[in-house]
């Protein structure tokens, strides 16, 4: 037994084993997913991937000219990510404006998602800017925010070897899962683990968990991820496509 | 700086003329969505032609300030996303961000539109705090207008949380809306020489001489004003400028 | 036996497999790994023969030796302007390469150019390190007085411009304006008529949307048709003064 705060009084008496999903999803089922591809017009590239009620907007900037200057790598450009959630996108609390220890680690996180794919070779002393915005919450916003990324650094003309597409799998209680809702991420005896891949290779450029978890679960959860990331590249690659048909 | 652009625009002016073909009093379309943030209490998204931001409430319980012990209170904040605009930067809200929040919030507070009283839950312990956060998505000019209408618009969704006196119940959402008792419409006029117009895309607002945000009432009387720019203008050209806006808030108000 | 998964001029994003087997040889937006070639961008697929390429959709201009674009002055230093390109890197434009005129040491160089003067430039070099000359020297190389300024994506300027100039010919002769585009997507449009300079913004706006899609300059032409007015006058060749040479 356990009393969740964040769902006001209510008591919920938690089953030793997870028989349905709180939102009847089959275990291995994701969310429904949408996305579009070019709907910020200032920017150089843009990509809104929404899923479940989990909504990211990302905008791309650059290659352009990189201030402070003493930040600048002769070498090749730097890939620079802000992730921010707009103050009214959480179930709880208003989320205070600016950035956070939170936030600031999601950016860091998801910029190294990003980063073994984009070739910024030629860009020397050059910043891309990456910046994720969401609208609205309920789990799974970092790995939200990478698979809108990465449809704005294509759509930006950004030289990319790949798409990372980015999900989470878990458990709670004794199932495995995928695709976390907010329900099931604050479950009391759950284990969330965000995972970001490079759509060929599967190698895998974000990785993190919280909870317990035997290392064949996590075999599991690998697999899982595997399987939705060949679904999540359909959205982003329909969505880049679709930008660029007649009469859009 | 803007020399050349301002001439341009002075001259296509004087011909009823503007850079994207439009009439010098024409908005471009204006469309707004309700509902769109599901964890918000109210939410809204505007689009001005490309221009978009989206507005979220927060309701929260808080402890009444000393000097008004029966009055709930409210905030407006606004967040210049630097998704929205390569001028934008990260960092804290700068000047134009915060002037931009100010305006909204005086159109808002001064009309009386939100009965304070009415967000009192206990004098001097608990009353109601409205958050309106309007948050930018693409800047393609005029935020002034867009921002406003994205707040307004907001604050019509939004409906209390369940609250039993000691606790917010933030998943369980009541159908009580909030005590909002009329509807102030901003409309932002632009000097150029001795033309006006409204709705200025980016290139217009690079160049203007002076600027005039008028928050308008259902009666045509005025709750609000700014008045933004580098040169001064003689008191007619005021007037005039509250005219156009009186005129143009009819036309926003059937948005809301 | 190597197979082409792709069709001819279709987009591709990144990663996408565009030949299977090692029958096929990648090119420019392409890359082999194992027995695949994949696209290593956002693009168009160009298949010549057994070769494989992309032609870019969007990203940020680049400078290159030799091009000729339409910069503005956003400093002035101490022996010349600096100059936006719109690219990731500014440039510079000396007083030896801005005018044959003597500028004595320490006179004032805003009498020349001053901050936010437009005006058509070539590049004359650009170092590894992507620090970019100008020269001012050259036939119809000059400061851009009056007219409005347009900026487009860099990747559609060859479709702006057409085969030997046609496209922008075509434009002219429509719409009576006078019209130059910079090889970094900043075009400068002159017309004596409001609506006609505004037809000039909208049809090259439309070149800039359907670049890629078959039958532009026809679907151009009954666009110009049908917007031109019925007061407006008959297409005519307009003599072409220096300066107006878009003969990129």
């Amino acid at each position: 037994m356990r009393l969740n705060l964040r769902q006001g009084h209510r008591v919920r008496v938690i089953p030793m084993t997870y028989e349905k999903r709180f939102d009847g999803r089959a275990f291995d089922e994701m969310r429904p997913i949408e996305a579009k591809a070019g709907i910020i017009k200032r920017a150089h590239g843009s990509g809104w991937f929404k899923i479940g009620n989990t909504e990211a907007y990302a905008a791309v900037y650059g290659p352009r000219e990189m201030f402070p200057r003493f930040m600048q790598n002769p070498k090749k450009g730097v890939l620079r990510v802000h992730y921010n959630m707009m103050p009214f996108s959480s179930a709880g609390d208003r989320v205070r404006p600016g950035p956070s220890r939170r936030s600031k680690e999601i950016s860091h996180v998801t910029q190294k998602a990003l980063l073994p794919v984009v070739d910024l070779g030629e860009f020397s002393n050059a910043v891309v800017d990456v910046f994720i915005e969401l609208p609205q919450t309920d789990a799974g916003t970092r790995c939200a925010g990478i698979c809108a990324a990465s449809i704005a650094l294509a759509d930006a003309g950004i030289p990319m070897k790949d798409m990372v597409c980015a999900i989470s799998a878990g458990r709670v209680d004794d199932k495995m899962l995928v695709d976390l809702n907010y329900e099931e991420d604050s479950h009391e005896n759950g284990v969330d683990i965000p995972i970001a891949m490079l759509h060929n290779s599967k190698k895998i450029s974000l990785i993190q968990m919280d909870g317990e978890l035997s290392s064949d679960d996590l075999k599991k959860a690998v697999e899982m991820v595997k399987k939705a990331c060949d679904e999540i590249f359909e959205v982003q690659k329909q969505a880049l496509k679709k930008k660029f048909e007649i009469g859009n | 700086m803007y020399e050349e652009l301002r001439n341009q625009v002075i001259s296509l002016l004087s011909k009823q003329a503007r850079l994207d073909g439009r009439k010098p009093h024409e908005y471009r379309e204006i469309k707004i969505e309700t509902g769109v943030s599901k964890n918000a209490e109210g939410s809204a998204k505007v689009k001005i032609g490309d221009t978009e931001v989206i507005a979220g409430v927060k309701l929260e319980v808080m402890k009444p300030y000393p000097d008004t012990p029966d009055n709930g209170s409210m905030m407006v904040n606004v967040e210049l996303c630097p998704m929205s605009s390569p001028e934008f930067e990260t960092g804290p809200p700068d000047i134009f961000a915060i002037e931009l929040a100010r305006i909204t919030d005086r159109a808002i507070r001064e009309s009386k539109t939100l009965d304070t009283k009415k967000l009192c839950i206990t004098p001097g312990e608990k009353v109601w705090m409205v958050v309106i956060d309007v948050c930018t998505l693409n800047d393609a000019g005029n935020l002034y207008d867009a921002i406003y209408l994205a707040a307004m618009a907001a604050m019509k969704d939004a409906v209390f949380p369940a609250f039993d006196g000691e606790k917010l119940d933030y998943k369980n959402k009541t159908k009580e809306k909030l005590p909002l008792s009329r509807v102030p419409v901003s409309v932002t006029v632009f000097k150029y020489g001795d033309h006006i117009l409204v709705d200025p895309m980016n290139e217009e607002e690079k160049a203007f001489d002076a600027r005039l945000t008028v928050g308008v009432l259902e009666n045509g009387n005025l709750c609000s004003l700014q008045k933004g720019g580098d040169t001064a203008v003689v008191a007619d050209d005021i007037f005039r400028m509250v005219d156009l806006a009186k005129q143009k808030s009819q036309e926003l108000r059937k948005h809301l | 036996m190597g197979e082409i998964q792709v069709k001819d001029k279709e987009v591709v994003v990144p990663g996408e497999t565009l030949a299977t087997g090692m029958d096929f040889l990648p090119s420019y937006g392409t890359y082999r790994e194992g027995d695949k070639i994949l696209a290593s961008r956002l693009g168009l697929v160009t298949i010549e023969g057994k070769v494989i390429k992309l032609v870019p959709l969007s990203g940020v201009y680049h400078p290159k030796r030799g091009d000729t674009i339409i910069g503005h002055v956003t400093e002035i230093l101490l022996s010349g302007w600096r100059i936006d390109t719109n690219s990731a890197y500014s440039a510079v434009l000396n007083m030896k390469d801005a005018t044959s005129e003597f500028i004595a040491r320490g006179a004032d160089l805003t009498k020349y150019f001053e901050i936010g003067d437009c005006m058509m430039v070539k590049i004359i070099n650009v170092t590894s390190q992507n620090l970019v000359d100008l020269t001012m020297k050259g036939p119809g190389l000059r400061k851009l007085r009056g007219g409005r300024i347009l900026s487009v994506n860099a990747n559609k300027v060859p479709r702006i411009i057409g085969k030997q100039g046609s496209m922008v010919s075509m434009i002219k002769q429509y719409t009576n304006c006078r019209i130059l585009v910079g090889q970094n997507g900043i075009v400068w449009i002159q017309g004596e008529d409001p609506a006609q300079e505004l037809l000039a913004v909208q049809t090259i706006k439309k070149i800039e949307r359907e670049a890629h899609i078959p039958g532009l300059t026809d679907n151009i032409k009954g666009f110009l048709e049908k917007n031109r007015g019925p007061n407006a006058p008959q297409p005519q060749a307009r003599p072409q003064s220096e300066g107006d040479t878009n003969d990129l």
